[in-house]
């Protein structure tokens, strides 16, 4: 009995593997391989432009590694990589690089849906996120401590955030500490009295299926992909891609295809904002 | 009893090359492990050269983009969470291991069996998720803010019991026939027979289980970096959020750069002594009681 | 007297096994129903995305839709490394300190104590030094290889101490009798000690092949993000669990193919470990006889 159970599943796996070998095209012989690596916010975006860059040039194989902004910029200066990704704008030190913005990236508060705040000013997130306000009943809601959820330091949403409110982060004193976006959407959707940021796009396609966390308008702003596009709301970030020389050949021709109409579908599939042209 | 077993098996010619070839084994595992030493060393010289040893106990908190070096909160968050996983995973993974072989059916046996290995193999991405979305909310409920060192404890208890139950099974599973037949024709009841006898017996076994779940404890990153809150402080409670050397090496590397990279590399190296102090001391506290 | 005397032991010591037995089968009870729950609230979720087109298309659309075929072969591929690289050198070091080294003696400590030590190497680490020797400094670039061989190194001391572990528990009649047969030590190996201890080396197998495929962190640095099906070792290839990492912690919508995935992780590992006991039976039993 065991022995025939072997026997089926072989042949299974053995059906699934050559199906699954088989509807793959092989790869020719002189196929040139375009490495990028960086950010891993910015990977999913580039892998789908990859994708569709390798069905315009089917001799050319696209690969996407993540390891983070930093990682991309200096593989990018070293060559270990053609392209470097960053989810910011490059610093001084970096400034001998060239970067390319392909999308721009809002950054939103979110709460829990069930909190009653509706909307926040200015002075009042700086106190929360300071520890002066501690309770949620001082800016119009339930009567509970507040659970402040923060970014991890280097994170450029971080870097921004505090930026953008003018805060040093030593004087932030939060609950949680995050390091990716998704984190900081079920931190808060599992805590009612939770507050963060995350980005805009993430936050809204989650708020829109069922998740329970609500985006809070920034500065008399609603915080919505619409808004970061036609500029009105204040916060966001750009997604660039990095080279160490001036692009040429193939990687001229994927930076110039990644900024192109042909990938704007594919820009919004990932929730970020395509740059207005 | 006969234990040394040194001289026990006869000496050939044709075992020499079995000999060398084992010998070329024994050298590969001890490269890797200079390796990674190696690799460790490079890559926090830097940090160790402009920083200073003194700094990383010394300074006032962890803030590395301004120059605060002070990784002791971390190393208390990691010792915290490891300890508690191990003070929960311990008995319940010896008891796991005990009741698949001795007190349940046959058939329920084999399938608690495959349910332990399956816990071996889940990734820690998914302990991790389960525990943000499922075990932070509860205790959130109780008090705020839900990702605590408690939910750390619990959920690496989670991921390390496979680890003891499997290996004190197959302890248990080596305890020779005779000694068992032995304490059933003294009359000893089934658990007189578990503590007095099969126990003993298995003690370096379970002891290699127990050491190799503290590693893991110790060594995990992804489950603990969602579900202990990562706020680098000294608990207080079980809670407060703590931050674990793991998690912030995962945390930070993604953006470090220059001496805040070689930083992280310290406190690597910091629990590549944390384990060799570990097993240092298990080492000692089980000398002179050992029967073979 | 003696029957007062026989009267006090008795029932002490029927109590205690009673409450032994209660408190063995809660624990048992407690951790069956934690596990089960664990499970239910994570895959039940993804049953609804299984099917034959998940299981052999590769992902679309950051993996939210489409399949996870060529991840299947990536992960297949670096398991297959990283056993074929571990195995040979933990075995033949097991063997070494358990048959050729007293326990107590400088060369077993030290081994053991290294081997201690890496097991507690966090898994980041691991996956920065696999790209810095494997994939750099070898030039393996991020392929299955330096995944493989990374998760190879990471596995070497669990394989190591449960084998010796499982090798230093064999009576030593069975050592005698060798002796006294005047096998050699291999024949003696092969023949008698390795079939004996194989359940050890079994259980041990199957830690080391669940700490593979669970492992995450360490393979997003060598084998890397790339979910295209690979054309041979040497390409890059996204593993089950950074699968599961990236649609879980990366990309707004994945859960729902996450949980699928995990799903398809838990068979797949329940199908390495089953096809691995039957064969390590199998092999065992041709030899000897077990009681």
């Amino acid at each position: 009995m065991t022995k025939k159970l072997i026997f089926i599943v072989f042949l299974l796996l053995a059906a699934w593997l050559s199906w699954t070998l088989w509807s793959t095209p092989p790869a020719s012989s002189t196929t040139r391989k375009l490495v990028l690596t960086g950010s891993s916010t910015v990977a999913p975006l580039a892998a789908e432009i990859g994708r569709r860059f390798e069905t315009l040039h089917p001799d050319v194989r696209v690969d996407v590694q993540t390891g983070g902004s930093s990682r991309g910029v200096n593989d990018a200066r070293a060559g270990l990589a053609d392209i470097g990704m960053a989810s910011r704008a490059l610093k001084t030190s970096e400034e001998d690089l060239y970067s390319f913005t392909i999308a721009l990236d809002g950054i939103s508060i979110i709460v829990n849906r069930s909190n009653p705040a509706a909307a926040l000013s200015r002075q009042q997130i700086i106190e929360i996120y300071t520890g002066a306000i501690t309770n949620w009943r001082e800016v119009g809601g339930r009567d509970a401590p507040i659970t402040v959820v923060n970014k991890a330091e280097g994170h450029s949403t971080l870097e921004l955030f505090l930026h953008h409110f003018g805060l040093q982060n030593r004087a932030v004193k939060p609950q949680v500490i995050i390091g990716d976006n998704q984190q900081g959407i079920k931190t808060v959707a599992g805590n009612p009295n939770a507050i963060g940021y995350v980005s805009i796009g993430s936050a809204e396609y989650e708020a829109g299926h069922g998740t329970p966390i609500k985006l809070l308008p920034l500065e008399g702003v609603q915080a919505s992909v619409e808004n970061v596009r036609n500029g009105s709301f204040p916060l966001a970030r750009p997604l660039n891609l990095v080279t160490q020389s001036e692009p040429a050949g193939i990687v001229r021709d994927f930076i110039e295809f990644a900024r192109s109409e042909q990938v704007r579908e594919l820009v919004e599939a990932q929730y970020f904002v395509p740059l207005a042209r | 009893m006969n234990w040394s077993k040194l001289n026990t098996l006869f000496p050939s010619r044709a075992d020499q090359p079995l000999l060398w070839l084992l010998r070329l084994c024994a050298l590969t595992a001890a490269t890797v492990v200079l390796l990674i030493l190696t690799f460790l060393v490079i890559e926090s010289r830097p940090a160790l050269r402009d920083v200073g040893i003194a700094r990383f106990f010394g300074d006032r908190s962890w803030h590395p983009t301004e120059g605060e070096y002070n990784f002791m909160p971390m190393l208390s968050g990691t010792v915290y969470c490891s300890l508690g996983a191990l003070l929960l995973a311990v008995p319940s993974g010896i008891a796991a291991a005990l009741f698949s072989r001795w007190y349940a059916p046959a058939s329920v046996a084999g399938l608690f069996r495959r349910l332990i290995e399956l816990l071996a193999g889940i990734p820690s991405v998914v302990y991790g998720l389960w525990g943000l979305t499922t075990l932070a909310p509860l205790i959130g409920r109780l008090h705020a803010p839900g990702t605590s060192l408690l939910a750390g404890i619990l959920i690496l208890a989670l991921m390390i019991l496979p680890t003891i139950a499997l290996t004190a099974d197959a302890a248990l599973a080596a305890v020779p026939q005779a000694y068992l037949r032995g304490a059933a024709a003294l009359g000893l009841s089934r658990w007189g027979m578990i503590s007095g006898v099969a126990l003993p017996a298995t003690r370096s076994g379970i002891a290699t289980g127990i050491l190799l779940a503290a590693a893991r404890a110790m060594g995990e990153t992804m489950a603990v970096l969602m579900v202990c809150g990562n706020v680098v402080q000294y608990p207080d409670s079980l809670f407060d959020p703590v931050r674990t050397l793991t998690a912030n090496i995962a945390l930070e590397m993604a953006y470090a750069m220059g001496d805040h990279r070689a930083a992280l590399f310290v406190s690597g190296l910091a629990l590549m002594l944390l384990m060799l102090a570990m097993v240092g001391a298990a080492g000692l506290l089980s000398r002179g009681r050992r029967y073979a | 007297m003696p029957e007062a005397t026989a009267h006090s032991i008795a029932p002490l010591g029927i109590t205690r096994d009673r409450l032994a037995t209660f408190v063995i089968w809660s624990a048992a009870l407690l951790v069956t129903g934690l596990f089960l729950w664990l499970i239910s609230d994570i895959l039940l979720g993804g049953i609804t995305r299984l099917s034959w087109a998940f299981l052999t298309e590769p992902p679309f659309d950051a993996g939210r839709s489409g399949g996870i075929g060529p991840i299947i072969v990536s992960t297949g591929l670096i398991l297959l490394v990283a056993i074929a690289a571990s195995v040979p050198p933990a075995l033949g070091t097991a063997i070494l300190l358990a048959e050729f080294s007293r326990r107590e003696s400088l060369f077993g400590r030290s081994v053991r104590l290294s081997l201690d030590v890496l097991a507690g190497v966090p898994s980041i680490v691991f996956g920065l030094f696999g790209n810095a020797f494997f994939c750099i400094y070898l030039g393996l670039g991020f392929s299955i290889l330096s995944g493989g061989l990374t998760l190879a190194c990471m596995v070497l001391p669990i394989l190591i101490r449960t084998a010796e572990e499982g090798l230093r528990s064999a009576p030593d009649d069975y050592r005698l009798a060798a002796a006294a047969l005047g096998l050699s030590r291999s024949a003696a190996l092969m023949h008698l000690l390795l079939p004996t201890a194989m359940p050890a080396l079994i259980a041990g197998l199957m830690l080391g092949i669940g700490r593979a495929m669970a492992e995450t962190a360490a393979l997003i640095f060598t084998s890397g993000y790339v979910d295209r099906m690979p054309d041979s070792l040497w390409d890059s290839g996204r593993a089950l669990s950074v699968h599961i990492y990236d649609l879980t912690m990366n990309v707004a919508g994945g859960d729902a193919n996450a949980r699928a995935a995990a799903l398809v992780l838990v068979v797949l590992l329940l199908l390495v470990n089953g096809a691995a006991m039957t064969l390590a039976d199998r092999w065992r039993n041709a030899r000897i006889v077990t009681a």
